[in-house]
């Protein structure tokens, strides 16, 4: 059901890691489609496989122990699951680019942050260096760095958080890529910085009409910032929709479950609700469905068979036997 | 200070921490963090006071302070009628029995070759409380008091869970029978269903033992389930002070409005949001006059001139700002 608008589409992708304990299924079979200028959210705990979906998509496992072992990462008539290193490293920062969550690790510390830009531009483009600067300055002024001149020349370590967040972003811009991956790019920041990066990100969909791939465990960021919604747990896709769906009738009890336990300043609860249990470890996943032993409403198919996709509507699915 | 109220646990007067810079060769002085820099706050028995801030603001300073795991630079601590940073040793571990503290990661506060056990067990030991069948017995009562199960004890730290060391962290800290706990960012590690799960748990053990909270978190809808009373804080001073419901609907600091408003919820889009320009200044080098002021959206003349005192504006809601 490949729609016109898509320009990335994920089917029944596995990633498994090979380790001498064992293997760990990290993602188990996730569907998605990525459509032309709209945000994305990839949403669920730690351990629930969003990192390595948007690292499988770039080609970034560690491979060994890593492996796609299964499935097609569709873009552009390639399939990016398949791709040999040459061709995935032309797309890799050019065509689909990738903000990290920690920006400290992903920035060099002993490049300046001008070297940096600089370098991923000429690697992509066809641009003299000065020619080059000039633009990794136009970009980092578009994300409202200040004096662009003077952080051009700072190391890493001489930027606030906020600032380093936002020079990675200006960096993964550098290419005009089609599509922007961000990896809880708001998760280590404060509240009032994470207010101003989600408005960069708010700005580049308006302006730029990028396609953003968001990964978060936060439903309120979500909320703001989203346009469809993929839930996941356990290495699966568990419920698709529109986030106003999602947030305001979610059908799996894992995705009602999650909004549920969420402390929120529009409303006074005595007690919140919570999931009992703790997030399965990928490697010691359960039988059936993985999400039943934590279920409130599970039943005894829910332990020995997995459910598959329910279509409920043309954009809303949900993985789950109570929609059989 | 004889007019102390009965009712007040805990009653601190400007209290400052400092910590020197030095550079050189001869470790000349040039400056200090001033990381606490003038608070007064108190805390009244059986009440869960929030205190919350951006990271730098000395908020977790100021709650090692208190049971002198950093020694004040000046200022009083008053615990139940005696100063604080007067106490010789002896009377300081008896305070540290009354006042415990559970830290933010609950993996580096526990010793990995210890077992729960003996980690929960021992400020048994320390305060020499009971004999040894006693103790095993306290021990199983704390492990089920805090969702766990008694035959637990034997395992070491990494057979469990985040959520589960952390409520490890809790039973450490009830075991010797508190009167004020420090709880310093305790949710913030945890995946959102588990971090239900442990603000649940705290509320029943505020109220069954009838415990005082220094609540310190940088989640104000966190903050806003868990706290009867409210500090905000910014680079080592308190702007704003009042109960729950005043903060959350009469803000009346620019620096408060603005942390309410960059909270994402699940209900309002960011429509009438107050961006905060800039990032947290550094605490070596506060800005002079009121120093939030190079990043408000209501600044005064007097604002860059003049440090605003903390005054009480209605009844027990104070305020440091030039605009009221």
């Amino acid at each position: 059901m490949i729609m016109d608008n898509t320009i990335l589409k994920v089917n029944n992708l596995k990633t498994y890691f090979f380790t001498r304990r064992g293997v760990v299924k990290a993602v188990d079979g996730v569907n998605f489609e990525l459509r032309k200028g709209e945000c994305l959210c990839l949403v669920g705990e730690s351990g629930c496989g969003k990192t390595v979906t948007a690292l499988s998509i770039l080609g970034l496992i560690d491979s060994p122990p890593g492996r796609i072992v299964d499935g097609q990462i569709s873009y552009n008539g390639l399939d990016l699951a398949q791709c040999s290193l040459k061709q995935l490293r032309q797309i890799r920062g050019s065509d689909i680019s990738i903000v990290f969550q920690e920006a400290q690790s992903a920035l060099n510390p002993v490049l300046t942050i001008g070297d940096q830009i600089v370098e991923q531009i000429r690697l992509h483009l066809p641009m003299e260096h000065s020619q080059a600067r000039e633009r990794a300055m136009t970009l980092l002024n578009e994300m409202g760095i200040p004096s662009v001149e003077r952080v051009m020349s700072y190391y890493p370590h001489q930027l606030s958080g906020g600032m380093k967040q936002r020079a990675l972003i200006a960096m993964s811009l550098s290419c005009d890529p089609k599509i922007l991956i961000a990896d809880e790019p708001t998760t280590a920041v404060d509240v009032t910085i994470k207010a101003q990066i989600l408005n960069i990100f708010r700005e580049l969909k308006a302006k730029r009409q990028m396609s953003l791939i968001f990964i978060t465990h936060d439903l309120a960021v979500v909320a703001e910032i989203g346009d469809r919604a993929v839930i996941m747990y356990g290495g699966k896709d568990v419920e698709t929709a529109p986030v106003s769906e999602i947030i305001g009738e979610p059908k799996h009890p894992y995705t009602s479950g999650l909004i549920e336990c969420l402390p929120d300043l529009s409303k006074t609860t005595d007690r919140l609700a919570s999931i009992p249990g703790t997030t399965p470890n990928p490697s010691e996943m359960p039988q059936g469905c993985a999400f039943h032993p934590r279920c409130p409403k599970a039943m005894a198919i829910c332990s020995q068979q997995e459910s598959t996709e329910i279509i409920i509507s043309r954009e809303h699915k949900v993985s789950c036997h109570l929609y059989r | 200070m004889k007019q102390m109220h009965n009712h007040r646990l805990l009653q601190i007067r400007n209290l400052k921490k400092y910590y020197p810079v030095t550079a050189g060769l001869f470790s000349r002085h040039i400056g200090d963090i001033k990381a606490v820099d003038g608070v007064t706050f108190h805390i009244v028995e059986k009440e869960i006071l929030g205190l919350v801030g951006e990271s730098g603001c000395g908020k977790s300073t100021l709650g090692k302070t208190i049971p002198r795991l950093e020694e004040p630079t000046s200022g009083e601590i008053w615990y139940k009628g005696a100063d604080v940073t007067k106490l010789d040793k002896k009377r300081l571990r008896e305070l540290r029995k009354e006042v415990q503290i559970i830290f933010q990661d609950p993996d580096a506060s526990l010793d990995p070759r210890m077992t729960v056990g003996d980690s929960i067990c021992e400020p048994l030991v320390i305060h020499d409380i009971g004999d040894d069948r006693e103790r095993v017995e306290t021990v199983a009562e704390l492990m089920e008091q805090v969702g766990l199960e008694a035959r637990q004890a034997n395992l070491y730290p990494h057979e469990f869970s985040g959520g589960q060391k952390q409520r490890i962290g809790i039973a450490r800290a009830l075991a010797v029978n508190p009167r004020l706990i420090i709880a310093d960012e305790p949710v913030s590690a945890l995946d959102v269903s588990i971090q239900a799960q442990i603000l649940n748990l705290m509320t029943d053990i505020q109220e069954k033992f009838g415990l005082a909270y220094l609540f310190i978190a940088h989640d104000l809808s966190v903050i806003k389930h868990m706290a009867h009373r409210v500090a905000v804080m910014y680079l080592g001073k308190i702007v704003e002070l009042a109960n729950k419901k005043e903060i959350f609907d009469n803000a009346l600091h620019p620096y408060t409005e603005a942390l309410l408003s960059a909270v994402p919820s699940l209900k309002s889009k960011a429509k009438d949001r107050i961006l905060l320009r800039g990032d947290v200044p550094s605490p070596l080098n506060p800005p002079l006059g009121c120093r939030f002021h190079p990043r408000c959206h209501r600044v005064l003349p007097i604002c860059s001139q003049e440090e605003p005192d903390l005054t009480e504006v209605s009844e027990g809601h104070l305020v440091a700002c030039h605009l009221y």
